[in-house]
């Protein structure tokens, strides 16, 4: 069965989701903005409190794929934190619709199958294992883990706990996926995979997605638009959109120009 | 069946080593059977005394796996209860370490006087023993995990319960395990302490008490054989909590390899 038909032809909402039982809320249809204005937040520290972010802004459409690029400790996980609401700003607003969070360690349970690690957001929300089972079991064959339904975390690759994390944060039901730096952990070919397979899946499942990364490439792929912090405090200090064609070489010119700017702002923002 | 046979044969062959070296030690030193008796004596006095000594190992084995229980349902709820709460963690974890250094004998008579001839105050004293170990790998178990995982499990709306029983519970799991075969090693010595010093009105006091016995009447060779079925049980334990940890954590297991 093909539960993405509806999506490819470009109806709003696969029907074939829309009928099935959600966890959460029902999936948005009305266009909700991340917005982030002026957000500082410090860690409390012994004497001395560490500033992760400091007047922090940043907007994210509908549907939008923002990249967050920066590098070690300039408070991109922070970022995420605050936009699942785990923490609040010490100062600013934070207006996001709700969001789940794919940690960079996959963190599947591994006393769960893959299948169970998959629907553990349904669990939670108090469906049946079997239910959650044959809900995760049909997208299991979309996101190319079919066969693998049964094995247990420690059997799978690393690209193939990755797709079950993506998946266990995509059946949360929430409308932002906030990615933390999702294939950091993995060597260059398979991180190449995924990249490919994350654009994939996210034309079938459209979501607003704010991807955390320190690989500038893997944020041009992807992105539509891409956010550069300077070093602890975060700050953007450039934004550049990327309205390139799908799918996107590493090698395309227009790519390898952007990704030149990128490193510019991020080689000015250390110097700054 | 070939595999069983090439993972039992080096504890066999050691054992079949040491008890060879016992045997010519009797033989060559003149050590009196009063002292040491030699293992072939032991294995005749085992055979002859099967009868009694089997009614007061089907004594010991019951406290033995009774007060285990005891002590990992007590160990278990306890190292939750201070997972969950700062306040019981400072109040109770110096008392449990306390717990420790009490002499059992002193309180044995307590015991008593409260409950009596019974089974109950052997199942205390063994109880007592083991639950330590169970109760400190229990509660390092339960705060080992990842401390991203409770994020992650709230931005997927989980509660604290679910967090819990989702994520720490089977998380501490193999370590209360490790923690049970620590209690399960001291446990059989632990029944041999609570039957000395709890008295009992039963027609079979049990293998700790029979051992003290025979080692007045000089039956030396006796209190041996007895000995060789409390190491044997101990053994027979260990191994069932091998195969039960395979059924309640497999994971575990298979992440770790093979258990010994």
């Amino acid at each position: 069965m093909n539960l993405w038909g509806n999506a490819r032809e470009g109806s709003e909402v696969p029907s074939d989701l829309q009928s099935r039982p959600q966890p959460t809320t029902r999936r948005r249809i009305a266009a909700e903005e991340i917005v982030l204005e002026d957000v500082s937040f410090a860690f409390p520290g012994r004497g001395r409190s560490v500033q992760a972010l400091d007047g922090l802004s940043l907007r994210a459409a509908h549907g939008e794929l923002l990249a967050v690029v920066g590098p070690s400790g300039c408070g991109k996980s922070t970022l995420l934190e605050l936009l699942c609401g785990l923490r609040t700003p010490d100062r600013g607003s934070i207006a996001c619709p709700p969001a789940v969070l794919m940690p960079q360690r996959d963190l599947l349970l591994p006393w769960l199958s893959a299948l169970d690690n998959a629907g553990l957001a349904l669990r939670i929300a108090g469906f049946s294992r079997a239910q959650a089972r044959a809900r995760a079991g049909e997208l299991f064959a979309e996101l190319g883990l079919e066969g693998f339904e049964r094995a247990r975390p420690h059997e799978l690759s690393g690209g193939m706990r990755q797709r079950v994390a993506f998946l266990r944060t995509l059946l949360s039901g929430k409308q932002v996926l906030c990615l933390d730096e999702p294939f950091g952990a993995l060597d260059a070919i398979t991180r190449g995979e995924m990249q490919e397979w994350l654009a994939g899946t996210l034309v079938r499942e459209p979501r607003t997605v704010v991807l955390v990364t320190h690989d500038v490439e893997e944020a041009i792929l992807l992105a539509d638009r891409v956010v550069v912090l300077s070093p602890r405090p975060g700050l953007a200090v450039a934004q550049l959109e990327v309205e390139l064609e799908r799918p996107r070489g590493r090698t395309d010119t227009d790519v390898t120009a952007l990704r030149e700017l990128a490193l510019d702002a991020l080689a000015g923002g250390g110097r700054g | 069946m070939r595999r069983r046979v090439v993972r039992v044969l080096p504890a066999f062959v050691l054992a079949s080593v040491l008890i060879g070296a016992w045997e010519l030690y009797v033989e060559l030193s003149g050590v009196e059977a009063d002292v040491l008796p030699a293992p072939h004596a032991i294995a005749v006095e085992l055979w002859n005394s099967a009868h009694v000594l089997w009614r007061n190992f089907s004594v010991t084995a019951e406290e033995v796996v009774l007060g285990l229980g005891l002590a990992l349902v007590s160990g278990f709820a306890l190292a939750v209860a201070i997972h969950l709460s700062p306040l019981l963690r400072r109040a109770v974890y110096p008392l449990a370490v306390g717990s420790q250094a009490l002499p059992i004998p002193l309180i044995g008579v307590l015991l008593v006087f409260w409950w009596g001839f019974g089974i109950f105050p052997k199942l205390v004293v063994v109880a007592l023993i083991c639950f330590f170990p169970v109760l400190v790998t229990t509660v390092d178990g339960l705060a080992a995990v990842d401390p991203d995982q409770p994020k992650l499990l709230r931005t997927l709306d989980a509660s604290r319960w679910q967090a819990f029983r989702l994520a720490e519970l089977p998380a501490a799991l193999p370590a209360a395990l490790s923690g049970a075969r620590i209690a399960l090693a001291v446990g059989v010595i632990g029944a041999f302490i609570a039957e000395t010093t709890t008295p009992t009105t039963g027609a079979y006091p049990g293998l700790g008490r029979q051992i003290i016995a025979e080692i007045n009447a000089f039956n030396t060779t006796r209190a041996y054989a007895a000995t060789v079925v409390l190491f044997a049980f101990a053994i027979a334990c260990f191994y069932a909590l091998s195969v039960a940890e395979r059924r309640l954590a497999p994971w575990s297991v298979q992440t770790r390899g093979e258990t010994p």
